[in-house]
């Protein structure tokens, strides 16, 4: 079953006399109980994708609709039954923890009680602090407590706008548990993030740069799709080496990765020949062949 | 019902978790209806004046302690060179230099007529005006009193001539603060009822808090509903503080009734809600929405008949003042509390009203926009 389906989506936007395009082309189905990401990196159409499903923006053209309902004509019923986290803590800081949650589950005609089991997991861990005012909670809290507010009112398809940007790496690996364990509820939950690693945690993810899909795979079927060997290479000189590695002919790509740079050559050669390929073109202390990460499918897709 | 309870919840709870809004509602009236109603005054008192005395004469002498006993003026210099009482115009620290010829006394008794010469410092006109229209009417006082010296009246008048004597309707002491303060009290129950909305509503906006409400289903206008209430009772709670005051310090007691006032305030304030919903459906910072509002509240004060008449306006700015919800509590209130007039005698002010309600509302209502 579909849970959200996107049909040629075009946003534009006015600004001052040029016309920026936010979205060209959208084209994407999201089936009922997945974990959908959608990554990419800033300005590349992920909010407005967002605002438009929750009908709180209109697309230029193309349709698109949300557990059935589309997001025009019917937007009264998609704002029954989805839940949006904003990117930015929108929530009541003046207000307690306890008070935005029973504000929130009211506006939706319902309590806290009636759907404890769902947000029980996420409300344990704020329950301490609910005669806090929301603003004097710590930035991990805070997105605890706005993925309650979100899920108070038990919605089919939560949108969730980069939850994790800005949050510390431990809070980050709890909230996507939490996430997961969602999908328990048979929730559908469509994920924006700008972090690459976070999207090997979702069943699909779709690539997005510059208002356009990429590709659209699971993790694993999208770095399958990379077919050159990728080689991981330390030097001692990291920054002159990558700048001697990308202006050769040999090499095709060079991108700088932590500690190491990942390179893949031009032509096809040998797994036992790489090193001795590269010590050619520029003093190098370490090689070896890594599988390739969904950042590097990013950078590949980027390129073409 | 549930919905439209918990939003009025919320926003009281959020109304009086902000200091800063408390202190606007009760320390704003205390201030205003306190301070400015002293410095709002209309009478013209310490006109300076340089007297340039070329005569020297007992009549001069007698003039010059007529002007300073009379209380309005301070007299800076006593001379004999009126380039040096120019100077004190020239400096500002004259507003009338008045000369005195050299022949006054002379010409007075000999020839029955003397001149005097008067210079106006017209920067400040208003008070060049009053002044130069004091000392005319002390000159003439003294004049009638030279007169009575020399000839003895007969018992009737052999000319008929008019005295006319007036009365002060409605304010016999003339006292201007019971014609300034409740107009006071107006422009600041104005003041909360619109600005503090507007500033409220484009704080949800700035917070992003707007954002959250709108995907919930509630609808347009429990929203707005919602923040309409709670400051129509801020506003009434103002209206009360500030009628509190008026009586407790200035011992001003509306002459008609109390419900008058309350009656046409509830329905004005609901034009002046719309007003502050209608400026936060256009304004996207707090920064703006103070701006305007600025801008708004200048043009009603100016152009709402609180320290100047309306009837003396020129015809266009009349025109401006139908426009300006203000200037009909403005005068409704000096009615009530001066004149003791009835709903009857306000009944097309309070229709203005309703219309400023209806048009104001529905404009911020279609321009209320869940989504872009």
């Amino acid at each position: 079953m579909i849970a959200v389906k996107v049909d040629s989506v075009k946003k534009t936007f006015k600004a001052e006399k040029s016309v920026v395009t936010a979205l060209q082309q959208i084209n994407f189905d999201v089936s009922k109980g997945e974990l959908f990401g959608l990554i990419g990196p800033d300005g590349a159409g992920k909010t407005t994708l967002f605002r438009i499903l929750t009908t709180l923006m209109l697309a230029d053209e193309g349709t698109a609709s949300v557990d059935g309902f589309d997001v025009v004509r019917d937007y009264k019923e998609i704002r029954k039954r989805v839940g949006y986290m904003p990117g930015r803590f929108s929530l009541y800081q003046d207000l307690t923890v306890e008070e935005n949650l029973s504000f929130f589950a009211t506006l939706f005609n319902t309590s806290l009680e009636e759907n404890y089991d769902l947000v029980k997991a996420i409300y344990q861990q704020i329950e301490p602090f609910k005669k806090r005012r929301a603003g004097a909670l710590s930035g991990g809290m805070k997105q605890k407590l706005a993925l309650s507010c979100a899920l108070i009112h038990r919605p089919s398809v939560l949108f969730l706008d980069e939850p994790t940007t800005g949050v510390d790496a431990v809070s980050r690996k709890e909230f996507w548990e939490l996430l997961r364990d969602l999908q328990k509820h048979q929730i559908t939950i469509i994920v924006s993030t700008p972090y690459m690693d976070e999207a090997s945690l979702c069943d699909r993810v779709a690539l997005m740069q510059n208002g356009k899909i990429m590709e659209i795979n699971s993790p694993k079927g999208i770095t399958e799709n990379f077919k050159k060997p990728l080689w991981a290479v330390r030097g001692e000189n990291m920054y002159q080496l990558m700048q001697t590695l990308q202006a050769s002919e040999a090499i095709d790509s060079c991108y700088p990765f932590g500690q190491y740079h990942h390179v893949t050559f031009t032509h096809a050669i040998p797994d036992s020949q790489a090193e001795i390929e590269l010590a050619k073109i520029a003093p190098v202390l370490e090689v070896k062949k890594i599988p390739a990460t969904i950042e590097d499918c990013f950078m590949e897709l980027m390129r073409q | 019902m549930r919905i439209l309870r918990i939003l009025l919840e919320k926003e009281f709870r959020q109304i009086f978790r902000d200091p800063a809004i408390l202190r606007i509602i009760f320390m704003m009236p205390m201030i205003q209806l306190l301070v400015l109603p002293m410095a709002a005054d209309y009478e013209i008192k310490n006109v300076n004046v340089a007297v340039v005395d070329l005569d020297h004469s007992t009549y001069s002498i007698q003039l010059v302690n007529k002007v300073k006993a009379s209380g309005y003026f301070n007299l800076v210099d006593y001379n004999e060179s009126f380039e040096k009482s120019l100077e004190y115009v020239e400096h500002d620290q004259a507003d009338i230099v008045l000369q005195i010829p050299a022949s006054f006394e002379k010409d007075l008794v000999r020839e029955d007529k003397a001149t005097l010469f008067m210079a106006l410092n017209a920067i400040n006109g208003v008070k060049a005006n009053l002044g130069g229209a004091y000392l005319r009417s002390i000159i003439n006082d003294f004049n009638r009193e030279v007169r009575l010296d020399w000839v003895q009246l007969p018992r009737v008048n052999p000319q008929p001539t008019f005295q006319i004597s007036s009365i002060n309707w409605f304010n016999p002491l003339m006292n201007y603060k019971i014609f300034m303060v409740p107009g006071i009290l107006v422009v600041l129950v104005t003041m909360v009822g619109s600005f503090l909305t507007a500033l409220n509503i484009v704080k949800e906006k700035e917070v992003g808090t707007i954002e959250q409400i709108n995907v919930t289903p509630i609808h347009k206008y429990q929203f707005i509903l919602g923040k309409l209430i709670p400051f129509w009772v801020l506003g009434l709670t103002t209206l009360s503080i500030g009628l509190t005051l008026e009586w407790i310090f200035y011992g001003i007691v509306p002459v008609g009734n109390l419900s008058t006032i309350y009656i046409f305030a509830a329905v004005y304030l609901l034009g002046v809600l719309g007003l502050g919903l209608l400026i936060s459906t256009y304004a996207q910072t707090q920064q703006q929405a103070m701006l305007i509002s600025f801008f708004l509240i200048m043009i009603f004060i100016l152009l709402g008949g609180l320290y100047t008449s309306i009837e003396s306006m020129p015809v266009w700015a009349q025109v401006f003042t139908k426009f300006n919800p203000v200037s009909y509590f403005i005068e409704v209130i000096r009615m009530v509390v001066l004149k003791g007039s009835t709903l009857y005698d306000i009944r097309f002010h309070l229709m203005a009203a309703a219309a400023f309600a209806v048009v104001l509302n529905s404009w911020a209502i279609v321009n209320y926009k869940k989504r872009s």
